[in-house]
Order: C-alpha cells, then structure tokens, then sequence
C-alpha cells in the first residue's frame, strides 16, 4: 500500500484554510517544524503563536483567542497536549466550550525511537472523558485533509490525533467524511473489524487474509471516536454477529471500550480487542513496536477465530 | 499622580462599601465561598467597574468594551456585586450564589452568568486566558484592555509564569494585571507556605512593567490603571498590597475566612460594622462639600 505523511497532510490544510479564512489562528510549542504548522507560519507569520515548551500556557492562550472570536488550532506531540496540559484544556476550552482545535501528532507507539516518554497510548481515554470535546483520529493522509476542513467548520473543541509515521493510503479521495459517522472500508458478512487511525489499513490487510481462508471480514474506519457512531456498531453486530476492535492506543480505554459499551447495552455479539495491553511502551522502530505490543494483522486474525469461535458456539447453541 | 476629584473617590469609597455588604451577605446566605480574598480585591474590581472600564450591563456583549478576568475565580462573590450593581443582573438574585439551578456559580462560569468573560476557579488559567484575548485584540487592532486579576497564592502555579514571559515576548501592552497581594493562602502566609517573594524583581525579570500600590488607596489605583493603560511595549504588573478580609474588624487578616462563610452572630457584625463604615463615609463627604462650598462661596 502507498504510504503519505498526516502531518504533512495537516500542515498543507492549514495553509489552504489559513488562505481561505483570515480568522483562523495557529498556536505551537517549540515543535512547529515537527507538527508541521511550520507551513503555516511560513505563510502566514502574524497569525501564528509559538508558545514556547509551554503547553498549559498554550492550551489557555487558545482558549482566549477563541473566546475572542478566532478559530484557533493547537497543535503539539499528542503526550505534551493531552497529559501535560489537561486541566487546562478542562477548564478554559471543555468547560468554556472555545472553539479550540487540538491537533496533536506523534501519537501511539509508531513514535518509536523516543521511548516510553513520548509514547502516548491514552491520549484518547483523556480526551473522550472531557464534556463537549469531540475526538477524532483519521486513517490516513487524505482523511486527515477531510477531517481537519470538517472540523474548522465544527463549532466548539476538538481533539484529533495524528500518528508520526507515514501511513498507507486506504481512503479514496471521493470518500464522504463525516464526524461522528463510521465508514465502510470494505463490505463483509461474518464479522467486522472496526479499526481507527492507523489499525485501519491493519485491518484491510487482515480482512484480505482472512478471505483467503473463505471469511468474509467487514471493515469499518471509525474515524470518530466521541460521539461514536452506535448506530453503525449496531448494524454491524446486527448483520456479521461478531466483532473485532484495533487500535493504536491502551487497550482498556480507548475505542474497544467505547465500543463494547455500545455492544453491552445494545447487541451482544462475540468481541475482541485489540490494541495496546495497559503498559509504557519502550524504543524501538516502529514496525517493530506494533509486532511487540500487539498491533499487527496476526493479532487481528486471531483475535477473529476467537471470536468466530464463539459465534458459532452462540449459534448451535441456540438449535 | 493624576489629581481625582474627591467626589470620584468618595463615590468609588461608597460603593465599595456597598459591594463589600453585597459579598458577606452573599457568602452568609450561601454557607460557604470566600470572604477573605473577595473583600481584599472589592476595591480594585470597584475602581474598574464603576470607573475604569469601558462596560455596559445592558449589553454584556458590546463589541469593544474592555474584558475581565478574574483569575483567582473564588473571589468571585465580589465580581458578581459588581456586575449586579452594574444591572448585568438583578441585584436581588445575589441571593441564589452557590445554590442548585443559579447562575451564579461558586466559580465564574462564562455561560452561566451575564458580564463574566472567562471561566475561571483552578487557578493560574486566567492568565494566559488573557494572554489570548490581548493577543486576538492586536490581531484585529482593537482599543479594548484586558484586565486580569490574579492571588499571590495563584503565583506558586508554574503556568502563571509561562503565561507572563509570554505576555511579555509578544509585547501585549494592553493587558494589565493586577495582583491582590493579601499574604494569605488556605494554609497559612504565603512566605511559610512556598515564598513567592521577591515578586518586584520576578515580575521585573520577566518582562513587565510593575507598579506598586496600597490595594485599598482608590487614588492610587486609579493612578496605577492610568499608568499601566499608557504604558507602551510592556505589559503591567499591578502589585495591589491589600488586606485579606479587608473593612471587616474580625475578617481582616484572619486566615479563618479565607475559605469560611460567617455564621449568624458573625454576619450580623460584620453588617452591622459596613453599614456603619456607611455612615461614616457619608459624614465625612458632606463636612468635606461643606467645607468646599463654603471655600468657593468665599471666593466668588
């Protein structure tokens, strides 16, 4: 699969919105270069604030500007935005509703080399706790475009998470993007795996494994984690009866668990998931990372017998 | 300093005395906020929201009105006697603070209540809140000041400092700080609890331009808003040296009330000793206009 950066895809879409709309602020702390809003600056140096390794101020001064009327993206490493600046982010942008975008990138184990320190693997778990915060984590370049114009449009805070590394290509440019709404990767009938960000080409793969072995695998991009789209997870228990979860973040409180709440109270179906066991990571590259904690087409495989297993187990049980 | 006539001044004195009867009723009938450090800055938000600012409280929103954070959001009781007497809202809805379904929450809530700019309460947020807003004025070349007042207790958060060196680096001369220098936190004197001192030289060293001031002294801060409004390049730093429980006899540097609502007893004394101070003002205004007429009918 053809591979392009998110980063790159977000700091172009700046530069297109930045042209389009004369309101629209961009704060950084000390990695511009590496988020890429670098490009913005560049363009646009007026409307650009570098904070400094400063991220609690960062995340307050974007809650001014926005109260003031701006539409203002922040953007640094997912661990530094989230973790670092939380109580910030609660009070002057969840609390005041400021029409604040949180892109952070290097988020998940793909950062690699640096370590268990730079590692976020519960930035979404922070995020989706937080009243009024929309989440959202992209699949791919192109989606990234879609989601960083849909969410200038969107009113009132949001978080999106972007990866470090390059990642497959797996939307096409005509796809509809949608917050809150899932898609369908690739249609299925036995079971469904729901994948966001870069779990998502992950499971295009595995679907294609599993063909082989006559499964028919449906995909969903879950490119919203809150609100999450129930009605899709529904309809998916509802029509392929098992369910497999993949994601680049802690296991326990990422979008597995969002999910299998939607599953609990709706429709209950076989489910796994897959994703990070609740550890820190550690350096290392990054392909190599996602074979050591989990994240590879082999982990989703499985996780599909098992839970293929129990489905026909529910069902010859029920005869 | 500027010369202000004594009329100002006794009008300012007047209504901070009125204010200051509004936040121990407030906080008696709540049974529980902040008298401490709400009477401490009563005389600073007074002298900006019956003087300074340019603020309308039949309209909240007015495009270029001037915008305050009160980033040590607990002395909100004061802002809210504020804002009412302003009309922003009835003054007999002072009543309802703290109580379920108010607008008038224990902390500043933006959405909640008509003339509150921020949201504040975990302290060392207002800041760079404010930073925002002066930044967002120059961006669209407003006039508007921001002014942000901020607890010394506030100064031991370290995202206090990250937002000064920043109000400082981008120059944002429009936004006055002001600090309610009280010497009190929950726990005692903010030197034994972790010394904050020698804020002049920290402030200084951070890039701003920093007056000193007698918090309660209505000339001297008018003088101070005047100053630091004109002042060019740098932002201000407003060193306001008040008392905690300030204008109540047995409020006044006790640590007890930082945090505490009067009971019965208390807040009967403690009407009793404003309302007084009331008086007192009064009489002391008509002897001091008295005496003038008397000096300008002399002359004529």
């Amino acid at each position: 699969m053809k591979k392009a950066s998110q980063r790159v895809a977000f700091g172009e879409t700046l530069v297109e919105l930045g042209k389009e709309d004369s309101n629209i602020v961009v704060l950084g702390a000390d990695l511009c270069s590496s988020t890429k809003t670098a490009m913005f600056e560049k363009h646009f140096p007026e409307r650009h604030f570098n904070m400094g390794i400063a991220e609690e101020s960062l995340m307050s001064a974007a809650a001014g500007l926005a109260i003031s009327g701006k539409t203002v993206f922040a953007s640094t490493f997912a661990v530094f935005a989230t973790a670092r600046a939380h109580d910030h982010i609660r009070q002057s942008i969840a609390y005041t509703r400021a029409n604040v975008k949180i892109v952070a990138t290097h988020g998940g184990i793909t950062v690699g080399g640096d370590g268990a320190t730079h590692q976020v693997m519960e930035d979404l778990a922070l995020m989706r706790v937080l009243p009024n915060f929309t989440v959202v984590v992209p699949a791919d370049a192109p989606e990234t475009k879609k989601a960083i114009r849909a969410i200038a449009k969107h009113p009132g805070p949001v978080y999106v998470r972007l990866g470090r590394t390059d990642v497959p290509i797996i939307t096409k440019e005509k796809d509809d993007f949608q917050i809150g709404k899932a898609t369908t990767v690739r249609k299925g009938k036995d079971v469904t795996l729901i994948g966001t960000g870069i779990m998502v080409s992950v499971c295009v793969e595995a679907a294609e494994k599993l063909a082989d072995k006559g499964i028919s695998a449906r995909v969903l991009n879950m490119s919203t984690i809150k609100p999450i789209d129930e009605d899709a997870i529904i309809k998916a228990a509802k029509e392929t009866g098992a369910v497999v979860t993949a994601e680049e973040h802690n296991v326990e409180m990422g979008m597995g668990s969002a999910i299998a709440m939607v599953l609990a109270e709706h429709k209950h179906v076989p489910m796994k998931r897959v994703g990070i066991p609740d550890v820190f990571g550690e350096s290392g590259g990054s392909d190599e990372l996602m074979n050591k904690y989990g994240l590879t087409v082999k982990n989703i495989v499985s996780a599909t017998h098992d839970v293929l297993k129990r489905k026909d187990k529910k069902v010859s049980g029920k005869k | 300093m500027p010369v202000f006539p004594d009329e100002l001044i006794y009008k300012l004195e007047k209504q901070a005395n009125t204010n200051r009867q509004h936040i121990v009723e407030m906080i008696y009938r709540a049974g529980s906020g902040h008298p401490g450090g709400s009477l401490s800055s009563i005389d600073v938000l007074t002298t900006l929201y019956f003087h300074e600012m340019k603020q309308d409280g039949k309209n909240p929103t007015m495009e270029d009105r001037d915008r305050l954070v009160l980033s040590k959001g607990h002395a909100c009781p004061g802002l809210y006697a504020c804002l009412a007497e302003n009309g922003y809202f009835p003054v007999e809805e002072l009543k309802t603070l703290r109580k379920l379904g108010s607008r008038l929450q224990g902390h500043p809530d933006m959405h909640k209540t008509p003339g509150v700019e921020v949201s504040t309460g975990s302290l060392g947020q207002g800041i760079a809140v404010s930073v925002g807003m002066a930044m967002a004025a120059k961006l669209d070349r407003k006039q508007y000041r921001i002014f942000c007042i901020i607890g010394d207790g506030e100064c031991q958060e370290g995202s206090v400092w990250e937002a000064l060196m920043a109000s400082s680096h981008y120059k944002l001369d429009n936004i006055i700080f002001i600090l309610d220098r009280n010497q009190l936190q929950i726990d005692g004197p903010t030197e034994r609890i972790m010394g904050i001192e020698p804020l002049e030289a920290k402030f200084k060293a951070f890039g701003m331009h920093v007056i000193q001031i007698n918090g309660h002294n209505m000339r001297e801060i008018l003088a101070a808003l005047d100053e630091g409004t004109w002042f060019v390049g740098k932002p201000t730093m407003i060193i306001a040296h008040t008392l905690k429980g300030k204008g109540v006899s047995f409020m006044e540097g006790a640590l007890e009330f930082h945090g505490k609502a009067p009971n019965k007893e208390e807040y009967e004394l403690a009407m009793k000793e404003l309302k007084e101070e009331a008086k007192h003002l009064d009489q002391e205004w008509k002897e001091k206009s008295l005496k003038k007429n008397k000096k300008g009918g002399g002359r004529k």
